[in-house]
């Protein structure tokens, strides 16, 4: 199958008064995963649908390979999309629904009888060709709909919040199943969601949108490790956020947050804000050297970990301690001191 | 959403607890009882009367299917069902030519005349048909505005009135709408992601409305389309205006009020009447059932509307105007013809006078009492019985209590004709006691005629109003120490009481207007309502102008009644909303 990049330059786009797009620029490779992620609002939809020819024209380049298509009618594209409804059409059967974009594509019928089966036994539902899309299961219907959108070859795959409209235990089984299937065609897809773990665990890159701009790009991992904003690193898992001001005497860097307390930072940076992982915070009954005087204001028991809320250096921590068995808790109310393991933390 | 899943979870609970709910329910006992003897005498008897008489031999009494023969042995009768068919196939033809642009554009396109078309477009529906079929006339019959001019400037005439062609257009105009709202409330549900995934897959344009758009709304078409061929087929009223008396309800008419009540060719139409609106009511279903399209869905878009190029939107406004024109055109001819003096052979009235209502006033005085009053008893019984129908079978479990339902809403397929002639052959040798007169031919009858043909559209909306009321409001009421009755009473009528008067008002409107059943029972000028008063007027030339004028004020009766149900339907929904009731 033919594979395209997708290029975006300076992407405007409005809903009458609201611009909802403002300068969006993304460079997407050929084959790629690649992940929209952000809160309802922040534009990703909106961007999707632009790709696929819906809405309003937006300002900017929108490249296909190398075709501009903005502008152009959404049925000449040759984007394929799975919509967040799935859009199967109710009147017809499964099987002419899978083949209905066959056919307007003028495919001669004995080869949309052999494309169809082909497509419902890669989406591993060859038997279901005869029912109607309202006798299937939820899970069925969004593999009849990435059948009926995959058959066409398109040029690149969008999928508008695809996992939203399953169960909790379906979504992890569908996702691997989506990931699987993108690997086996190497079709560039694009997968818009606002749920970071279904991001992190299929795509290769992700976009992080918020109020119509693109906050980062980057694979999960440096997303989540170096957040180049407070939003990107709220986002994606819990952040723990001090404030306060860096400062270096030789070679040794500090951070001292605003109540004066202290913590050692194995290189200098620039910022006003340390962000720290619940699980780089460890919790010590006796103060040290860099231990952050904390105070224990909740205790929530998770199974595989324990999670104390702290109020310590003028902020509400969120602490995880691994729960290996027994009861070696720390009590509400207790005052205890907080080493970080600041190699972990970022500084923006 | 809601109301749905409470509602089936509130029919759960009250099969569930049959048992031990009926100690306490005696007296709704009492009343479902009730309610089963009324609709057996005033619906099931009568229309079952009918169908009895047509398979009866007049001289022996013995079961025959000679009727049967000699009707389709007589030629009229043969023309007369095929016209009957014809007008009523070519109506729904006619209805949709106009229905569909209006339909569309209103629902596809950001069009800034669509609030225009969704108020003008009901208008004719408040118009009780054979009452525009006067004003139709003069406007385009033959010697009508339009032919007139057409004469002038032209040297031709269009026979649009002429026969049959003139109950088809006098009945398309006026019943349209039902296939209208059914037409726009499918095309509206359709969700946009429904033709966005068809867009995305290569399609577009006419193909995409022939492939996806069109059969997703065709649930409703068929609704709206088997609504106007039985409004038609059934119809008495416009034919016996335009004076075409060879279809099958006006032949039904003439022979029950010229040769008389044991004429067995009347129960032999009513009969094949009866058929056909059961049958097109039941290929309906059938089309409808299981398939709710409605596709309107969470993580879709609503419907996808677009905007129009310049041509596009000039060629939309034509369209428009042009069917409202159209269409309004026996509410303009009516309000002329009402204040006109003299409107024959030109292309307006001679002059314009306020006379023709004073004359109205007059002469109508008997009219507009009969029906108010008749219209007020058939509303009040409607709603009263539709409340107790609705709460009955949703929130009990009394044996048989969905056969009360099925019962009250049989009423839509039975023609109004069809209750009156067997009203007629029922009660003829009923006596009213004290007075001694018959009871076929006593006021009363009138009004529960009416009362049983608006049943099935109150019993809906009081229905609707039941299933808004959660059953946790009654149980709360309950478990703080009502008793079932005060329940009802304090907690459950409250609530429902918007529902409850928009049904009224609905009934109430309608049957002011109601001619079929009624023409068949009138058996004085003192007892006639509006709607025969009207039919009186409008048979002799000099008594148009104030048969117009009679028409007007019917107009206006049914416009009021509808707006101020829309209204309360509104406010309540609002207050509903504003509670938060789930």
């Amino acid at each position: 199958m033919s594979k395209a990049g997708i290029k975006i330059e300076n992407v405007h786009l409005s809903f009458g008064q609201t611009e909802v797009l403002k300068g969006v620029n993304l460079d997407i490779k050929p084959g790629e995963f690649f992940a929209f992620l952000g809160p309802s609002g922040s534009g990703k939809s909106t961007l999707l649908r632009a790709i696929a020819g819906f809405g309003p024209n937006p300002k900017g380049r929108i490249l296909i390979g190398d075709r501009d298509v903005v502008g152009l009618d959404p049925w000449v594209r040759n984007v394929g999309m799975v919509f967040q409804s799935y859009a199967l059409w109710p009147h017809l059967r499964v099987r002419d629904n899978v083949a209905f974009g066959l056919k307007e594509r003028r495919v001669p019928p004995e080869q949309i009888t052999s494309k169809v089966d082909a497509a419902l036994e890669l989406v591993d539902l060859a038997d279901l060709g005869d029912r109607m899309p309202n006798q299937l299961s939820g899970g069925q219907q969004q593999r009849i709909a990435l059948a009926r959108t995959i058959v066409v070859e398109p040029e690149i795959l969008l999928l508008d919040e695809p996992l939203s409209n399953l169960d909790a235990s379906l979504r992890v089984q569908m996702r691997r199943e989506l990931l699987r299937l993108q690997r086996q065609l190497g079709l560039t897809t694009i997968f818009v969601t606002h749920d970071q773990e279904e991001a992190n665990t299929t795509s290769d890159r992700m976009a992080v949108l918020d109020g119509g701009v693109i906050q980062q790009v980057g694979t999960p991992q440096e997303l989540y490790d170096q957040p180049s904003n407070l939003f990107v690193a709220n986002f994606l898992g819990t952040a723990n956020i001090l404030e306060g001001h860096v400062e270096t005497d030789g070679d040794q860097a500090r951070f001292v947050t605003k109540t004066g307390d202290i913590l050692s930072l194995p290189q200098g940076g620039t910022g006003k804000n340390i962000v720290l992982r619940p699980q780089n915070i460890f919790i010590r009954q006796q103060s040290s050297a860099n231990a952050l005087p904390g105070k224990i204001l909740h205790r929530e028991f998770l199974g595989s970990q324990v999670r104390y809320l702290i109020d310590a250096g003028g902020a509400e921590l969120v602490v995880d301690q691994t729960h290996g068995g027994g009861r070696e808790w720390f009590d509400t109310g207790s005052e205890v001191y907080l080493s970080a393991n600041t190699a972990n933390a970022v500084v923006i | 959403m809601s109301t749905t899943q409470s509602d089936r979870a509130d029919r759960g609970l009250a099969d569930r607890l049959p048992n031990a709910l009926v100690p306490s329910l005696s007296g709704l006992h009492m009343v479902a009882l009730l309610i089963a003897l009324l609709l057996l005498g005033l619906l099931v008897i009568p229309v079952a009367q009918v169908i009895f008489v047509a398979f009866q031999d007049p001289a022996t009494g013995a079961a025959t299917l000679q009727n049967f023969a000699d009707f389709f042995a007589t030629s009229l009768f043969r023309e007369s069902f095929w016209n009957s068919f014809y007008v009523s196939a070519m109506s729904v033809v006619v209805a949709t030519i106009i229905a569909l642009p209006l339909a569309y554009i209103t629902t596809r396109f950001h069009f800034s005349g669509s609030i225009l078309i969704q108020s003008l477009g009901f208008i004719p529906l408040i118009m009780p048909p054979f009452v525009g079929a006067v004003a139709m006339q003069l406007i385009f019959g033959r010697n009508g505005t339009i032919n007139l001019l057409l004469r002038d400037y032209f040297g031709f005439t269009i026979p649009f009135m002429d026969g049959l062609n003139g109950v088809i257009l006098v009945q398309s105009i006026h019943y349209f709408p039902f296939i209208l709202i059914n037409l726009s409330a499918s095309l509206r549900n359709i969700d946009r992601s429904m033709e966005e995934a068809a867009q995305n897959l290569g399609s577009h344009g006419l193909r995409l409305f022939r492939r996806i758009v069109f059969p997703l709304a065709m649930p409703g078409y068929i609704a709206g389309a088997a609504l106007v061929f039985i409004k038609v087929f059934d119809d008495l009223g416009t034919p016996l205006l335009l004076n075409v008396n060879n279809m099958l309800a006006p032949q039904a008419f003439l022979r029950i009020s010229s040769i008389g009540i044991s004429d067995p060719m009347g129960y032999v139409i009513s009969c094949i009447l009866v058929v056909f609106s059961v049958l097109s009511l039941w290929a309906s279903f059938l089309v409808m059932r299981g398939k709710d399209y409605a596709t309107v869905q969470k993580g879709g878009g609503g419907t996808a509307k677009r905007e129009l190029k310049f041509s596009e939107k000039v060629l939309a406004y034509g369209v428009v105007i042009f069917i409202l024109l159209v269409v309004l055109s026996p509410h303009m001819g009516l309000l002329l013809l009402s204040f006109g003096t003299i409107w024959s052979f030109a292309p307006l009235p001679d002059a314009y006078t306020f006379q023709n209502y004073i004359i109205m006033w007059e002469g109508s005085k008997t009219y507009i009492i009969n029906t108010v009053l008749y219209a007020g008893i058939a509303a009040t019984l409607d709603v009263i019985i539709g409340t107790a129908i609705a709460y009955i079978v949703i929130r009990t479990g009394i044996f048989g209590r969905k056969w009360l339902d099925y019962l009250a809403t049989a009423a839509l397929a039975v023609p109004g004709v069809v209750l009156g002639i067997g009203y007629l052959r029922t009660f003829h040798s009923v006596d009213v006691p004290f007075t001694g007169e018959p009871l076929a031919s006593w006021w009363v009858i009138i009004a529960l005629a009416l009362m049983i043909r608006r049943l099935p559209y109150a019993l809906r909306a009081c229905t609707a109003a039941l299933q808004q009321v959660s059953l946790a409001l009654e149980e709360a009421a309950e478990s703080l120490g009502a008793t079932k009755r005060r329940t009802i009473q304090k907690i459950v009528l409250p609530l429902m009481t918007g529902g409850i008067l928009a049904g009224f008002v609905t009934s109430f409107a309608t049957a002011a207007v109601e001619l079929s059943a009624t023409i068949m029972l009138v058996s004085s000028n003192s007892d006639a309502p509006l709607a025969y008063g009207i039919y009186l007027f409008m048979q002799t030339p000099s008594g148009r102008g104030a048969g117009a004028a009679l028409g007007i004020l019917a107009v206006i009766v049914v416009a009021i009644g509808t707006v101020a149900s829309q209204f309360i339907i509104e406010r309540d929904k609002k207050l509903k909303t504003s509670n938060a009731v789930h």
